[in-house]
């Protein structure tokens, strides 16, 4: 996928960094505000997105290629089933027990609060982020080539091999 | 003064809808889609329900049409081909039966107002009334997905995982047709 102009590429490398960030605010604040794991995952992912659309899917691709995204998103999986099991062990002996500890002893509004809430948000913003980013690579840069014939791309024209 | 606004919004969904199935330029399609999601947005945020509000932009207007734009070939401007009449019909037909269904299943609650004070004794109260000393968590929906329904949402991550793990699968580098022939699928 080729990238567009140099005022749209100096533009949303400006936007990228700042998208990036409200991504991870929504994530981590997720037990207070609006939000949670699966918004912000989304908008971790559209952050790339943008740099993909606007810079080319080489340009991301060497910033976050897709073995190390289907990696991190195996890991937030399994973070999250972590932090189930962890329950089992811990206090309570339940499977998902939320066993941290829920609530500072200065307020109830704070970010060190609500157990392993917002821990599990971060397993699930680390794992929707990578899972979509690795999904839109995927399938907006698959070419079809048939032996011997031209080969033709989703997104593009066709061309000669 | 929300049900006046709520139904303005109904209005311009309804002609984004119409508009999107009725026209035969593809980018024109897609553009509608995308803003009968805006205004479903906008309708969640006025019934008090940003956690979705913030999904549903998110996920339909940004991701989707992004990716549906990304994906289908860009020398395909125009939609070819005519509609169904049995598949309109039964579709039509479906659809009366729901909303005179829903519509006699829902008469008694009242529009606005949450569902539980008709409802009787049903866990919600308490989720309502316990939610920030058990769980210390201020936003509920957090606190009742991940503490007190974390099961349900292990299910979705699970399901999340695994469509993702079959487009990873389908879409590899070197795929086998059968006979023989070998179809090579290149990543750009």
């Amino acid at each position: 996928m080729t990238g567009m102009t140099i005022i749209v590429k100096t533009v949303s490398r400006w936007v990228g960094g700042m998208i990036l960030l409200f991504g991870i605010y929504i994530v981590s604040f997720g037990h207070l505000t609006p939000g949670g794991g699966f918004a912000g995952g989304v908008i971790i992912a559209c952050g790339y997105i943008l740099l993909t659309l606007s810079h080319g899917s080489k340009f991301s691709l060497g910033r976050l290629n897709k073995s190390v995204a289907a990696e991190m998103d195996s890991t937030g999986a399994l973070l999250f089933l972590l932090l189930a099991v962890l329950g089992i062990v811990t206090r309570g002996h339940i499977f998902f027990s939320n066993f941290l500890q829920k609530a500072h002893p200065q307020g109830p509004f704070r970010l060190i609060s609500a157990g392993i809430i917002p821990l599990c948000n971060v397993a699930i913003g680390l794992k929707v982020g990578a899972g979509l980013f690795v999904v839109f690579i995927i399938l907006a840069t698959m070419k079809f080539v048939v032996k011997g014939e031209h080969t033709e791309t989703a997104a593009g024209g066709s061309q000669e091999p | 003064m929300i049900e006046g606004l709520l139904g303005l919004l109904l209005m311009f969904m309804l002609v984004g809808a119409i508009v999107a199935v009725e026209t035969r330029d593809l980018l024109s399609s897609v553009i509608c889609v995308g803003a009968v999601g805006v205004g479903s947005s906008i309708a969640f945020l006025l019934l008090q329900a940003p956690d979705i509000a913030i999904t549903q932009i998110v996920v339909e207007v940004l991701f989707l049409i992004i990716l549906i734009r990304a994906t289908i070939r860009r020398d395909l401007t125009a939609i070819t081909g005519d509609r169904e009449f049995f598949g309109m019909v039964t579709s039509i037909a479906l659809l009366a039966a729901f909303v005179i269904f829903g519509i006699r299943a829902l008469h008694f609650l009242e529009f606005g107002k949450p569902a539980h004070a008709a409802l009787g004794p049903v866990p919600f109260n308490h989720y309502l009334k316990e939610g920030l000393r058990e769980t210390g968590a201020a936003n509920i929906v957090a606190a009742v997905i991940l503490d007190y329904r974390g099961y349900d949402t292990l299910g979705e991550a699970t399901v999340l995982f695994t469509s993702v793990i079959g487009a990873l699968a389908i879409l590899r580098r070197r795929a086998r047709k059968p006979r023989g022939e070998v179809l090579a699928r290149k990543q750009s």
